[in-house]
């Protein structure tokens, strides 16, 4: 079913030998003008690149210090180079972190530091590792940090907390400075500006598809659970990824959080002005275009006149929720100080479930035998609850409280030392394919082992992407693509929605 | 004056400016650039004392490599370690015998481990430079330059331990050479010994110093300004601004 060899699952952990230049014949489709435009870059590639990259890099150091800490302190140790799943899946050594890392940081060596400078003018830059800019080096790094998913796994194994996908998105923000953008991502962004969501859903689709959405769940449960859109007085603004809206299988966790608002008695609505958690603009390292998606919410918040924000189930989105509205669209003083801002939907649930305040029957998930993906933003860029690691003990609750059956993968493989899904950070797109399929073989590998230990049959995860990513490459490892779902399709199924009280 | 001791005398001060000036300039650089956005590595400590902790870990047990690399980390350690080690057996040769500071790291005990430390050093380094011909890995990443700053430091290393063990210098009269350097003295420079042996060690040193600012030893202070490592995780309840972040004129926006 592929033109690619699927990497064979093995039973232990095998690191490859290099093979270079085996990924240099992927790369995705380039914008058109109009999506860089659309989103304040160049329609094409400018007369003067060379110039502008290098100015730009000296502009972007000066305002980022992990980007100016990052280029100039690796020591080369070697420590990163197993732990990323694009070179575990591809054997390509320009997918090893620091070989991605330097890509850049030689360019940056040879304008921006002495020893580069001094052996460029040798002639001999290559000696303390530096390099010119030539288009060469520019298709790499069109090719190659489009072959990082932004995962920072490598950053938790570096000595100095070095993290790829801070040079991957400055990389990226340098090519749309010049006027190359990926088609998938600016795309994406542009329609996220036009109209409120990622997928291009205009107010009354939306509108159209959640009362669809009511009428199903009253056919299966008799019970009228509200799926309301531009509530104005809610209490709580619902921003959760677009792909919740349609896809397959994000659709049941979106009933999923329906039915637990229902049951709390806990108002809600949908904003179809902000109708998108996603915010590609952090993969293409753009501040301005994340800033500017980002205040959609904040908007959306204050016209609806909402206390709370729950962020729905999404990886990045709870990156930029988490770490980077407070920053960008904050101070929330308009929201209730008494919850989280923002809050996760995992949060919320888990805290409902404590206080007893949801009717549950585990009996009800019986049939599946069920592990969790630790999704790599969730994990290493955000936290859940007040202590440090209530990313990965609230989800686990969760599942433990509404199933009887949950079994972790490896533990090299979890909780912080998660492996990407492979189709994160921009590069879930079908030009990727063979990328995202060798990617991926990390986590099917670990995926193997509870699979043939213990009859896993529900894949759980929290990341929209997540979700499509795994419904796309499990049927290359004959896995079936049906066994990725929600955490939330999971509380959706035990939830007692007519029993209560 | 003999002209060695003039050279030396010279190339030392000139070697001791660049790096001092090198490596505070890299400092004042990498404390003054924002850090727009907070990005730790999580679990991360949600205090000030939790990353406090945090990097201190990082910095003495090395232990982010410890979770990568035990190989990497073995060698690793066992170098930087040792170099602690032979930085204290070297104090003798800055400080005055009143100085204030012999009592609090035990002198003989400096001496007994730092004269051992040269050994350990070298291993340590062997195992790096091993990595980094044998590994295919690691050999793909390796710049001619991260080959020579191993074998400096171990030609360093390894002239030291000859000193120590086989071809021993006046040390009373290296001592009298430094202090004399150290106190400004100039009107009165001390003779430096002139053993080859001694010549190649110190000017082996002079280019480490030279090279330490402008290359990626830098990761000596850098590690301390790392934002995955040294930032809280405290985002929605701390509100953080800085940069780009705080002042919305600002034109370059990366995140």
């Amino acid at each position: 079913m592929a033109d690619f060899d699927v990497p064979v699952l093995k039973e232990y952990p095998v690191i490859p030998v290099i093979q270079p230049g085996s990924m240099a014949h992927l790369s995705p489709f380039k914008s058109k003008p109009d999506h860089n435009t659309g989103i304040g870059f160049p329609g094409e590639l400018v007369d003067d690149w060379h110039d502008k990259a290098i100015a730009k890099i000296g502009d972007m150091v000066k305002n980022s210090r992990a980007l100016q800490v990052f280029l100039d302190i690796c020591v080369k140790c070697g420590a990163c180079t197993d732990k990323c799943h694009y070179y575990l899946g591809t054997s390509d050594p320009k997918n090893m972190p620091v070989a991605r890392q330097d890509l850049l940081r030689k360019v940056y060596r040879r304008h921006y530091t002495f020893a580069g400078k001094f052996f460029g003018a040798l002639g001999i830059p290559g000696f303390v590792g530096a390099a010119d800019l030539t288009k060469e080096v520019l298709d790499d790094w069109y090719t190659y940090f489009h072959q990082c998913s932004q995962c920072r796994r490598c950053s938790v194994f570096c000595p100095y907390g070095i993290d790829t996908a801070e040079i991957s998105m400055a990389a990226r923000e340098i090519m749309d400075t010049i006027g190359i953008g990926s088609k998938y991502n600016n795309e994406i962004i542009v329609k996220a500006h036009k109209i409120g969501n990622n997928l291009g859903l205009p107010e009354p689709a939306l509108v159209n598809t959640m009362e669809g959405l009511e009428e199903d769940v009253k056919d299966e449960t008799g019970i009228d659970v509200k799926f309301p859109v531009d509530v104005k007085g809610a209490d709580v603004l619902l921003i959760t990824p677009s792909a919740d809206f349609f896809a397959e299988p994000h659709i049941d966790g979106l009933i999923g959080y329906a039915k637990v608002f229902h049951q709390a008695g806990i108002s809600w609505t949908l904003s179809s002005y902000a109708s998108e958690a996603a915010n590609f603009s952090m993969f293409i390292g753009s501040g301005d275009n994340l800033k500017k998606q980002a205040m959609r919410i904040r908007d959306a918040a204050i016209d609806l006149g909402v206390k709370r924000i729950v962020a729905g189930e999404c990886g990045h989105a709870w990156r930029v929720a988490y770490n980077f509205w407070n920053t960008l669209i904050g101070p929330f003083d308009f929201l209730d100080p008494n919850y989280p801002i923002p809050q996760h939907i995992c949060e919320l649930t888990h805290d409902l479930i404590a206080r007893g305040a949801l009717k549950i029957d585990k009996e009800a998930n019986d049939h599946r035998i069920i592990t969790f993906h630790d999704s790599c933003n969730v994990s290493r860029a955000s936290r859940m609850g007040n202590i440090p690691g209530g990313q990965f003990s609230i989800p686990r609750d969760i599942i433990k409280s509404v199933a009887n059956n949950f079994h972790d993968m490896a533990p090299e493989t979890i909780h912080e030392n998660t492996f990407c899904c492979g189709g994160g950070g921009g590069l879930l797109t079908d030009d990727l394919v063979e990328l995202r399929v060798k990617g991926a073989m990390p986590r099917m590998e670990a995926l193997k082992h509870v699979i043939d230990d213990h009859g896993v049959n529900y894949l759980t995860a929290i990341c929209a992407i997540c979700k499509s990513q795994f419904s796309k490459v499990l049927p290359y490892y004959d896995f079936p693509m049906d066994m990725i779902g929600s955490l939330h399709q999971l509380v959706s199924t035990a939830i007692q929605l007519g029993e209560k009280d | 004056m003999s002209s060695v001791t003039m050279l030396y005398a010279v190339l030392l001060y000139v070697a001791f400016a660049v790096l001092l000036i090198g490596v505070v300039r890299k400092i004042v650089i990498y404390a003054r650039t924002p850090q727009p956005l907070k990005i730790p590595t999580t679990p991360a400590p949600v205090t000030k004392a939790g990353v406090a902790w945090r990097i201190a870990k990082e910095v003495t047990v090395f232990e982010s490599l410890f979770k990568s690399s035990k190989w990497t980390w073995i060698f690793g350690w066992m170098f930087h370690l040792s170099l602690l080690l032979a930085f204290f057996r070297h104090l003798r040769y800055a400080l005055s015998p009143e100085s204030f500071i012999w009592p609090i790291i035990n002198l003989e005990l400096v001496q007994a481990l730092g004269k051992y430390a040269g050994f350990a050093m070298v291993v340590g380094l062997l195992g790096l430079i091993g990595r980094r011909i044998f590994v295919d890995r690691v050999r793909y990443i390796t710049s001619p330059s991260d080959h020579l700053m191993l074998l400096l430091i171990i030609g360093i290393a390894t002239t030291g331990l000859l000193m120590t063990f086989v071809e021993r210098i006046d040390v009373i009269m290296l001592k009298s050479f430094l202090l004399s350097l150290v106190y400004f003295d100039w009107n009165n420079i001390q003779a430096m010994p002139t053993d080859t042996i001694l010549m190649i060690h110190l000017g082996l040193v002079i280019t480490l110093m030279f090279i330490f600012p402008i290359s990626k030893l830098l990761h000596a202070p850098g590690v301390f300004f790392s934002p995955t490592r040294n930032q809280v995780d405290n985002p929605r309840e701390h509100r953080h601004i800085q940069g780009w972040t705080a002042d919305d004129s600002a034109t370059s926006k990366p995140v």
